[in-house]
This record gives C-alpha cells, structure tokens and sequence, in this order.
C-alpha cells in the first residue's frame, strides 16, 4: 500500500464514526484522537476498518496516534496476515 | 423490552395491534416514519418493523411475537398518540376466520380515530395500552372554540400546536402533507424555515406578513426523506421527487447524495432537533434536581489487574472482538447493581420499586450535541465480549440517529462515562424515575500506595449518584466496594 493509498484508507475508516471527517491539510503530525474527538469505542471501530482494508492485524499496543504513524504502518505492512 | 404491540380483545377475539410504543416517560406522541414490511409478511418477534419518530432520534420498532402483517394503518408524517394503532397484525398462534377479520379491520380505525382524538390524558397512559380499552362511543376531549372552529381537518397534537404557537405560526395557513391533510412536525418547521428565509430576504418596508409557499408549487418531501437530506447535508432544492405526486423519497435523496460533493460543513439544518433534544433533557434535569435529595460517593479503584486482562485477551481476540476497559466497567456495575438491588430500580409514588433486571443505561454524547441514554438490557448476564457487542452497537445506532425501540426502554440504573474526555470524577444527576447513577472518571497513571511503597498505577475514579428517599449511605459504599472486587478478579466477570 502506498502512503496515497494508506491516508486514503484513514480518511474512509474516519468517516464511519465522523461522517465529515477530511484530512484535506492536516500535517502529518496530526493526533487523530484529539484532532476528531474519538473515544476509545471509536477507535477500535476505525482499526477494525484499518486492518480490514491492509489486510493484517493492527496489534492494540501499535502507535497510531499521529496520521503520519498510522500511514507509516499500513504502508510497510507486516509480515502476518490475518 | 419495549415493544409496540398490545393484544386487543374485540369482539371475543384476540388478535394484536403494533401501536405506537412509549418510548421514553416524556413521550405523548410520534411521528410515523416508514414501514419496513409489507401486509402479508411473516414476522418474527423482534424484528424490526417500523420507524417512528421521537423528538430525540428517528427509533427502529420491534414487534413482540410471531405473526403476518395485516393492514398498515399508519403513513408517513402521521402523528399518532402513544398506544394509537399503526397496524392490525395476526399472530401465529392466532388464526381469525376471515370473516371476523374483516369485522375488526372495519371496528379498527374508528378506535384508532378514537385514539387520536383523545387528547394527553388518554396519550399518557403507559406504554402498549390496549387501544380496545377506549370504548367506541369514548367521548372526544373537550373541544375549544378554535378547534371547532377548524373540527373539518384533521387534528393537531397539542405539541404541535405549542410548536406553532412558539414559532408564531397559524396553523390554519399550513398545507398539511400528513394524512387526510394533517399538519406534521415536519409542514410546520418546514413553513417556518420558509418564513425566517422569506424574511431574510424581503425588502425593508415589505410586509412582515408570513410568506407561505402555495400548495401548487410547494416541494413535496417526505419527513424521512427530508431527515435523510439533513443528515447527509443534502440541499432538497432541486431534486426531482419520483414519489407520488412528485414527491421528494427517501431514496431521491440518497441519490442525489451519492451524486453530489461533499456538501459544506455548514449545511446541517439539525436545529429542531437539537432543540427538542435539549428541552427533554433542561426538564428531566430539572425534575431530578427539584425531587431527588441526592448524596454522593466516590472510591478509587486501581485497574491493573483489569487492564493487564484486557490487555492479555486482545492479543488473542480478532480484531473486531477487540475490548475496551470501559467493557470491564459496564459489566462491573451491573453485576454490582444485582449484588445492590437497592439501587436497582424505580421511584413510584412515593415508594421504592426494586427493578427484576438489572437493564444498564448508558450516556452516549452524540457528535452534534445533547445525549441519548438507551439501555442494555439485563446487562448484569452479559459476558464480557457480549457487553463490548452491546456498546458498539448501540453506539453506532445512537450516532447514526436510528435507535430501536428496545433500545430506549427505562433503564433501572444508569452509567456516565466521561473518562474519555479526560475527567477525573463524574458527579451526575440521576434520571429519574431511576434511584442511582454510576460514574467513571479517566483512568490515568498516578501514585498509589502498594504493600507499604509507592507505586505508579492506573487508577480510575469511580462515583455512585443516589437517591436518598431509597438509599442511605452504607448501601452506596457496598456497591462501590463490590465495583472495586469485581474489578480485581476481571477473569471472573
């Protein structure tokens, strides 16, 4: 996956918890929990979708704070699939 | 389990009426959304049927048994009082000889106009009242000279009238859309959002006179369809309806959705609700803190062991079974509010009614403000992984506006979760007729005494609102000291 494609697929996973999320502008430093408001019901809801769309699982004790994080591991992948 | 179905007994026979259930203690009257079945249909019991709509969310309605669909009596925009009938329905068990059928299909809607027009204080009797009670010769309420005046259209709830009343408008000058031209919620925002735009737009030394829009230009748009547009921020100008007569549907919108861009942030017309929203709650709150002597509790609880489980089971869980600590907490309380039961339930006249089931209210903020507190029922004999089901799915409902009619049944004790917005304690109101509410606060890394040495622990601060007319002290303190047990075995849960 590239990183096009990885921010692509945060955006999408986003929107089914804030329908109008847009990351149109938003650096890569970005802390996503804080920037949408997530709770953590929230946040598993979008590493479901995460790891659904890259294909593997997206351990708990993963960094997906920031955008750039997040977009950095879909991006490299992972060597066991789901 | 609230359901909107009622067994009505007409003429020896049995057979069920869905009617439109009481979906919340506050509520008088909904508005009739859409059917999602078809008369001939078989149902099961708990299947979705129906949407209606509350002032605070658009609810999914169950039926409560096996059946088919017989006549559907309600159509969309209708205004139907609490216990009003929404359609015939025959029950598995049940067979009617046809002939009787068609005897209470025709006894039927003249009890249903009975119903409607009844005014509150028939509309106030509880939920899944059997419409049958009404005698057909029911007199209609008192009429006022207004009304008489007006006796050849069909009815306005009392709502609505507030409504109208609030926003200044006559309702005689609404073209209604409802059934047989009945005035809905829906005609009358409508009119008056075409007032405050007309306004806005008219000339100084115009006249302030309402502009209404003439019933032979006027768009013709479905109350769902128009809920719909709100929500995905759709502009309902120009669509073009494929419904009867032209009118805007549901899926017009969708369509239009799907072919148009991302519409600006600002186009989300969700005033009304958010309106309505916020009085129901302005004046449970103001109940609650007028009748309620509350006292409160609070304890801190450290959660090390219980995080390092959940820590443990999501290593093996798939990811979608994946759990929150807030799981944990939920299922505490209500497991502690069956070791409690004096917290668990109702205050009726005067008199503390314990709750058979411990049915967990949880309150979910929503995105575009307010809250709804739907409820988990029998939380207490979840297991961990069901209660994590539970949370997503009625927080998914919850924030897509489509609750179920189950979901909105009384709750005997209520949780607030504010942890995720960062706040040490929680110190609530309790929602009355309820006795207790629990709160959680953040579960945050602090220092903490262990076996005599200073220990850097996630701790969480937990709280118990109660009702003092129910419960003294002691009672609170035993349930948070059960909360704190439960919390340290999380593998007994």
């Amino acid at each position: 996956m590239t990183p096009d494609e990885a921010r692509t697929l945060l955006e999408q996973s986003l929107r089914v918890v804030v329908p109008d999320a847009d990351l149109t502008g938003l650096g890569g430093e970005t802390d996503i929990r804080e920037r949408f408001e997530l709770d953590s019901l929230d946040f598993v809801e979008i590493v479901e979708r995460l790891s659904q769309g890259a294909g593997f699982r997206i351990e708990e004790d993963e960094d997906l704070r920031t955008i750039d994080a997040i977009v950095g591991l879909l991006s490299r992948g992972t060597p066991h699939p789901v | 389990m609230v359901t909107g179905l009622a067994k009505t007994r007409v003429t020896g026979l049995v057979m069920g009426d869905f009617v439109m259930p009481s979906l919340g203690a506050d509520m008088e009257e909904g508005t009739f959304i859409e059917w999602l079945v078809s008369p001939g249909d078989t149902i099961k019991r708990g299947d979705v049927i129906a949407v209606v709509e509350t002032p605070k969310s658009a609810v999914e309605v169950e039926c409560f048994e096996d059946g088919t669909v017989g006549e559907l009596l309600a159509h969309e925009g209708d205004v139907v009082p609490v216990g009003g009938v929404l359609a015939h329905l025959t029950p598995a068990e049940a067979a009617i000889p046809e002939e009787a059928a068609a005897v209470v299909a025709a006894a039927a809607p003249a009890v249903a106009e009975a119903a409607r027009v009844a005014a509150p204080a028939a509309v106030a009797a509880p939920a899944a009242v059997a419409v049958a009670a009404i005698p057909p010769e029911v007199e209609a309420a008192p009429v006022t000279p207004a009304e008489a005046a007006t006796r050849h259209l069909p009815p306005v709830s009392p709502v609505l009238r507030h409504r109208a009343h609030e926003l200044g408008i006559d309702l005689a000058t609404i073209v209604g859309t409802g059934r047989h031209g009945a005035v809905t919620r829906a005609d009358l925002e409508h009119a008056a959002a075409a007032r405050a735009a007309t306004a806005a737009t008219a000339t100084v030394g115009a006249p302030t006179r309402p502009t209404l829009p003439s019933p032979t230009v006027r768009q013709r748009i479905s109350p769902y369809a128009r809920r719909l547009a709100a929500d995905l921020g759709t502009r309902l100008d120009g669509i073009h309806g494929t419904g009867s007569g032209g009118a805007v549907t549901a899926a017009d919108v969708r369509r239009a959705a799907e072919s148009a861009a991302p519409p600006p942030p600002a186009a989300k017309p969700q005033r009304a609700d958010a309106d309505s929203m916020r009085q129901s709650i302005a004046a449970l709150m103001t109940v609650s803190n007028r009748e309620i002597p509350h006292y409160y509790l609070s304890a801190t609880v450290d959660l090390t062991a219980a995080l390092s489980w959940v820590r443990a089971r999501n290593r093996e869980l798939p990811v979608e079974q994946r759990l929150v600590p807030s799981a944990l907490l939920l299922l505490a309380a209500a497991r502690s509010a069956r070791q409690v039961p004096e917290l668990n339930g109702h205050w009726v006249e005067g008199r503390f009614r314990p709750s058979d089931d411990v049915d967990l209210g949880l309150i979910l903020s929503l995105r575009r403000g307010g809250l709804l507190v739907p409820a988990i029922p029998r939380a207490d004999t979840l297991s961990v992984t069901d209660m994590m089901a539970a949370m997503r799915e009625l927080t998914m409902r919850a924030r897509a506006g489509r609750l179920r009619g189950s979901d909105l049944a009384q709750p005997s004790i209520t949780v607030s979760n504010l942890g995720d917005q960062g706040v040490e304690s929680v110190l609530g109101v309790i929602y009355p007729p309820q006795v207790a509410l629990v709160g959680f606060g953040a579960v945050s890394e602090r220092p903490w005494a262990v076996d005599g040495l200073l220990g850097v622990r996630p701790l969480v601060t937990t709280t118990l609102a109660g009702d003092h007319r129910a419960s003294d002290g002691a009672v609170g303190a035993r349930f948070l000291k059960h909360l704190d047990r439960l919390l340290q075995k999380p593998e007994e849960l």
